[in-house]
């Protein structure tokens, strides 16, 4: 007990300042926790606003990524993959795919043509009830080392200071490499005819518990054929959509699910960084895709390709960006599913 | 329902401080994780949902043993409203304890999530997939996530009061350990 020296007055307003102390102090913690002591701290949020367009976000759509179009279909696991991984998914058979073919960009509008990075996302699931999604893109590396480097990316693309990107360049020279793919890789004309690759690395984990650090890639049993973006814009503003569409109703579409396999000195915490070519491959199995449908009211509209929806047998990695990346999902699934009535023509949506 | 006892029975005890320290943790880690995209984010989340389920099955159990043997009465000499707000808070803590895992749960669900305890085994979905459904429980997380960490400070701020300033048994009666002799 606290034994007071002094008059009944003092010794009450003391013990009231202890309270408000134990209070104060609680409640500064909070505070602290929740970010609002550190401005400085690289937030959901901030990711998330970075992404928009000077106009302000699309309303109702992925805040990346915004242009898309639903398809269903397969995965058929060869049963190669459990070398690797106790993952179920893994198991000889067939579990069903709801999938979203997109453009890297914030514009649900954007003219195909004028979209670099192409991606598709999946998501698997066993019986068991366990899934596994994964958001996958064209590019052979990601553009940045690390999370805080994509941000003063989407700050200086976004910046209106005309030496934002030659200075964020010179920081961040990783960059280069990914514009010269930018600049040179061939177009296609189809979603069918790309490469997905997951670039971030994660772990399978074995039956005995050992770890096996891998990135995987969606290779397409469709042969590329390069176009330029020329022609691809000549064929029209949603030509991808329409192909895709128009080529799986003719015959489903293929793709191998290719797993490699670090060597022990291969970088895994920087997507920025292939792993040489001779590396460990294993075909694990393979997507196909049966069914097109829009976005609008379809399969893959309400679900978020957070790539750290992993099944039993499939860990995150030293790599920094899947919880970067579910984070800031995360926070443009709530923005966007709350904007649901702007999407147009949705079930909940206004007519547009 | 109030009982002779001048103390909560051991295992309500038990339960409280138990809880107290999930809760304040499930408060933490859930404003700390919605404001970061460090590995962290993930650490924190694959705490927060087995965490909260603990924390309704120990808040239903908890719930049980409260019917079952009831709380001691207040102190006689405090005044009715102190005493109206003293069991509404109890009310409303049970209320929270109870409702926000329903509605994490709920919200992943609406979201089309797959509600992951631990390795594979997950709960499941108890609502269909609706961006709707998905808002009004999100928000509702949200919201009530600040107004349980307030009314925390507030139940924090009474007991010390009960104990500091009138020191007349009630933090006595769901003490870990008997402070006091309660017979002044």
């Amino acid at each position: 007990m606290i034994e007071s020296s002094s008059s009944p007055g003092t010794f009450r307003l003391g013990r009231l300042l202890i309270i408000a102390t134990v209070v104060g102090v609680a409640a500064i913690a909070f505070a602290y926790t929740a970010g609002w002591l550190s401005p400085q701290r690289l937030t959901p949020k901030k990711i998330v606003a970075g992404l928009a367009p000077p106009g302000g976000p699309a309303l109702g759509h992925r805040r990346n990524h915004a242009k898309g179009i639903c398809f269903t279909g397969t995965f058929e696991a060869n049963g190669a993959g459990s070398s690797l991984s106790k993952a179920r998914v893994f198991v000889p058979g067939q579990y069903p795919v709801v999938g979203r073919f997109n453009l890297a960009t914030a514009d649900p509008n954007a003219a195909d043509a004028m979209v670099r990075v192409r991606g598709i996302g999946i998501q698997i699931t066993t019986p068991d009830g366990q899934e596994w999604r994964s958001a996958m893109i064209d590019a052979p590396i990601f553009p940045v080392s690390t999370p805080q480097g994509f941000y003063e990316l989407l700050t200086a693309s976004g910046s209106k200071d005309p030496d934002a990107m030659k200075n964020f360049i010179a920081a961040h020279p990783e960059f280069t490499t990914f514009l010269g793919w930018a600049k040179t890789a061939p177009w296609t004309g189809s979603y069918a005819e790309e490469r997905y690759n997951s670039l971030n690395s994660f772990l399978f984990v074995d039956s005995m518990g050992a770890t096996h650090p891998i990135r995987w890639s969606l290779v397409p049993t469709a042969q590329p054929l390069a176009i330029s973006p020329d022609e691809l814009a000549k064929r029209g503003p949603d030509v991808l959509e329409q192909e895709i569409t128009q080529r799986v109703a003719a015959s489903p579409q293929r793709w191998k699910l290719v797993v490699t396999v670090a060597n022990p000195s291969d970088p895994t915490a920087d997507p920025n960084k292939a792993w040489p070519p001779d590396r460990r491959t294993v075909e694990v199995g393979t997507l196909t895709v049966q069914q097109i449908e829009p976005e609008r009211d379809g399969p893959c509209l309400n679900i978020n390709y957070d790539p750290t929806v992993l099944p039993s047998g499939i860990t995150t990695s030293d790599d920094p960006f899947p919880a970067a990346r579910s984070a800031a999902y995360s926070r443009s699934y709530n923005s966007r599913t709350a904007e649901a009535s702007h999407y147009p023509g949705t079930e909940t949506g206004a007519k547009q | 329902m109030t009982t002779s006892r001048t103390r909560f029975t051991a295992p309500q005890r038990l339960l409280h401080w138990l809880m107290a320290i999930c809760i304040l943790s499930m408060l933490f880690i859930g404003v700390g994780m919605v404001s970061t995209i460090t590995p962290k984010y993930l650490t924190l989340v694959q705490i927060h949902k087995p965490l909260g389920i603990a924390i309704l099955v120990l808040a239903l159990i908890r719930l049980v043993l409260r019917i079952i043997y009831g709380a001691p009465a207040l102190p006689a000499d405090l005044s009715e409203p102190i005493k109206l707000a003293a069991n509404l808070s109890q009310y409303i803590f049970y209320a929270l304890m109870i409702c926000m895992p329903l509605i994490g749960w709920g919200m992943l669900s609406a979201a089309s999530y797959p509600v992951v305890l631990f390795g594979s085994v997950h709960l499941p979905s108890i609502l269909p997939v609706s961006p709707s459904l998905h808002t009004l429980l999100w928000r509702a997380h949200y919201c009530l996530a600040f107004a349980f960490f307030a009314f925390i400070l507030m139940h924090v701020a009474a007991i010390l009061f009960h104990k500091l300033i009138r020191n007349d048994g009630v933090f006595e009666a769901m003490a870990p350990v008997l402070t006091r002799n309660r017979s002044k």
